[in-house]
């Protein structure tokens, strides 16, 4: 069936008055239009897979404030994450939407420094984003699946179309991983990356893990930016993957483990050499 | 028996035309924030439920409190309760419509609100939540309808509706229970991650609600020929007195747990709301006075001479609701996000607009009150000595 833009917007328009499309942009689920359903699209054959994604960051590669600043911008400029500034350059606290982000030991590891902790590793910075858990509460709680777990390969994703901005998983997720477009985030972009969506204001977001680059076969904006031997990526599920070997062989830690959610996320805080 | 509603002294136009205008410029200032977003509010990442989110929470609790009418009589046979249950219903109708607008104008995409019924996420205690509450307030509009209209002819009302009342009792639990769990299930927040939640919430909206209408009886007595009654009004201050002890009886077992056990993360909250943390006092003058209101609003209640005196009954109430409203409208929300998850102390105020808002919704909320009370008072004032077995 073949039909005109205005067409289109009409039947469009119509169906969702009577609820039958949630909004007219999912065209799948539309009785009306029929699109391409998940079998019939072919699959990048360069894709990376894997079972259960996973992520090593070892701080000890992490020597000067560029270090983190080159792995940060990667991410935040290719996502088309807004830069909220007050108005004498500092960070607005209220706005600001981050992806990953630079923080102390002591924030990053609430509870697990002691008075007598040599200053500098007190005061270390480390890298933090979103743990993609293994039993996201996030998940658990959004009230419209717009969080989800993969089930192929264990990314928590977000749907931003399907978000309602409750702004419930921002308070289930222990790690403050998540931001909410408290305002139009368009005219604070710096660049725009065309080739990546941009959001709207009433939405939550978070690292996807980049899920747009694994679906070609590149590895995550962060991973590929950050120092050599910084970030390591790879399938938690693959006994030879590196980071399972890494994991398997040097003493990582990760952000709250007592609480269950099985963060996918580890880190490596000393020592020059790996497995 | 809509219209009843709709006919009144000068006084009654004038009071809802002053709810009128509030809700009005409550309306306007949500369509600002409506095109702006809620950076209009003083929320933030760390702080990122404040006000409005407090305002529903303490409503369901009101909206719950009918119950407290409910019980004592269809299920003890506390006849004198005949005339006011309907009260009760009513003030759960009204808390019930604003708690479901305080979840409107908290949610950052409101045109999608229908993805909760259009995606049902069965582990969402949020998309429970919704389904009580939406079934609440339909028991309530159901039985206080059909109760009243048949006051209103002078017959018994009919037995199926007997199902839909005993109905409304694990009902107007069970929204508060889940409202509870919508805090108490999250790992990392250890203010809110306390098993005896959901029986604090209970017990503070069985304080609150029946205080709540304690001053609505007494006005209703002033400004009208109908007499909510002397004994009435006692029997709800003994429950109003029993609930608050509950209340902060289980508010001590929270500190006894947090500060026992002397585990940072449990004790943090606490001291940013009652005595600062890391230099932030923001909140501490507002609890202090909540716990002062409380302490001296129990007092009060408990000394039998007091509590029948009906002037300084009012005076507990009222710093009673005022102490349960600050606790658990504002402090108990703020309180779960201060440290936050990184254990930094970012605060949190509502703006001038954010407060417009929240002012417009409850004079909506109280709009709809006095549009239903006026109904059920006009039907006792023309039935007033006929006696109706329910």
């Amino acid at each position: 069936m073949s039909m005109d833009r205005r067409q289109f917007l009409k039947i469009a328009g119509i169906s969702s008055i009577l609820g039958l499309g949630a909004t007219a942009a999912s065209a799948t689920h539309n009785i009306w239009v029929k699109g391409l359903s998940p079998d019939e699209v072919a699959k990048n054959p360069e894709a990376l897979n894997a079972q259960h994604w996973a992520m090593v960051v070892d701080m000890s590669q992490f020597k000067t404030d560029e270090d983190f600043q080159k792995t940060i911008s990667a991410c935040h400029s290719i996502h088309n994450v807004p830069d909220f500034k007050n108005p004498d350059g500092s960070v607005d606290l209220k706005d600001e939407i981050k992806w990953i982000w630079k923080a102390k030991y002591e924030n990053a590891f609430p509870d697990q420094d002691n008075p007598y902790m040599e200053e500098k590793l007190k005061e270390m910075p480390f890298l933090v984003l979103c743990n993609h858990c293994e039993n996201p509460a996030c998940v658990r709680v959004c009230p419209t699946q717009a969080t989800f777990k993969r089930k192929n390969d264990g990314i928590v994703m977000m749907d931003m179309h399907r978000c309602i901005g409750c702004r419930f998983c921002m308070a289930a997720c222990p790690y403050g991983a998540r931001s909410f477009n408290y305002r139009d985030p368009r005219p604070f972009i710096k660049t725009e990356n065309k080739e990546y969506p941009t959001r709207t204001k009433g939405v939550v977001e978070k690292c996807t893990f980049c899920t747009e680059r694994l679906a070609v076969g590149k590895l995550p904006a962060c991973v590929e930016a950050a120092p050599k031997g910084g970030m390591f990526f790879g399938d938690l599920a693959d006994k030879n993957s590196e980071v399972r070997k890494i994991i398997e062989t040097r003493y990582t830690i990760r952000r709250k483990p007592e609480l269950g959610t099985g963060p996918s996320v580890y880190y490596l805080i000393g020592g020059t050499e790996h497995a | 028996m809509l219209e009843k509603g709709l006919v009144g002294s000068k006084k009654y136009w004038a009071w809802l035309a002053f709810l009128g205008a509030l809700a009005v410029s409550g309306v306007y200032y949500y369509l600002q924030q409506f095109n702006y977003g809620l950076g209009l509010t003083g929320l933030s990442r760390d702080v990122s439920w404040g006000l409005y989110i407090g305002q529903f929470t303490f409503l369901v609790g009101v909206a719950a409190s009918a119950v407290m009418l409910v019980i004592p009589y269809y299920l003890h046979d506390y006849k004198k309760f005949s005339k006011i249950v309907i009260l009760g219903e009513f003030l759960a109708i009204s808390a019930v419509t604003m708690c479901i607008l305080f979840i409107f104008v908290d949610m950052g995409q409101p045109m999608r609100i229908m993805n909760v019924v259009l995606h049902p996420t069965l582990n969402s205690v949020m998309f429970w939540d919704s389904m009580v509450l939406s079934g609440y307030l339909f028991i309530n509009l159901l039985v206080g309808w059909v109760t009243l209209s048949s006051d209103r002819k002078g017959v018994p009302p009919p037995k199926w509706i007997k199902f839909f009342i005993y109905l409304s009792v694990p009902w107007a639990v069970s929204i508060h229970t889940v409202t509870a769990f919508l805090y108490a299930g999250l790992p990392g927040r250890h203010f809110w991650l306390s098993a005896v939640m959901a029986a604090r919430f209970l017990a503070s909206a069985f304080a609150g609600g029946p205080s709540l209408l304690i001053l609505l009886a007494l006005l209703v007595r002033k400004l009208t020929k109908f007499d909510p009654g002397k004994e009435q009004i006692q029997t709800l201050g003994t429950i109003v007195a029993y609930a608050m002890f509950a209340n902060v009886f289980l508010l001590g077992l929270e500190f006894f747990t947090a500060f026992y056990s002397n585990i940072p993360g449990h004790m943090e909250s606490f001291k940013y709301l009652y005595v600062g943390l890391d230099g932030h006092r923001e909140l501490v003058p507002l609890m202090w006075t909540s716990s002062i209101f409380a302490a001296a609003s129990l007092l009060m209640l408990v000394i039998p001479r007091i509590r029948k005196n009906e002037t300084l009954l009012a005076f507990a109430c009222i710093m009673l609701f005022i102490s349960l409203w600050i606790d658990k409208g504002f402090g108990l929300i703020i309180g779960g996000f201060v440290p936050n998850m990184l254990n930094q102390v970012r605060t949190y105020w509502p703006t001038r607009q954010e407060s417009i808002i929240t002012l417009g919704v409850w004079a909506i909320g109280f709009l709809i009150l006095s549009f239903l009370y006026k109904i059920a008072i006009t039907v006792r004032e023309e039935s007033e000595g006929v006696e109706i077995e329910h």
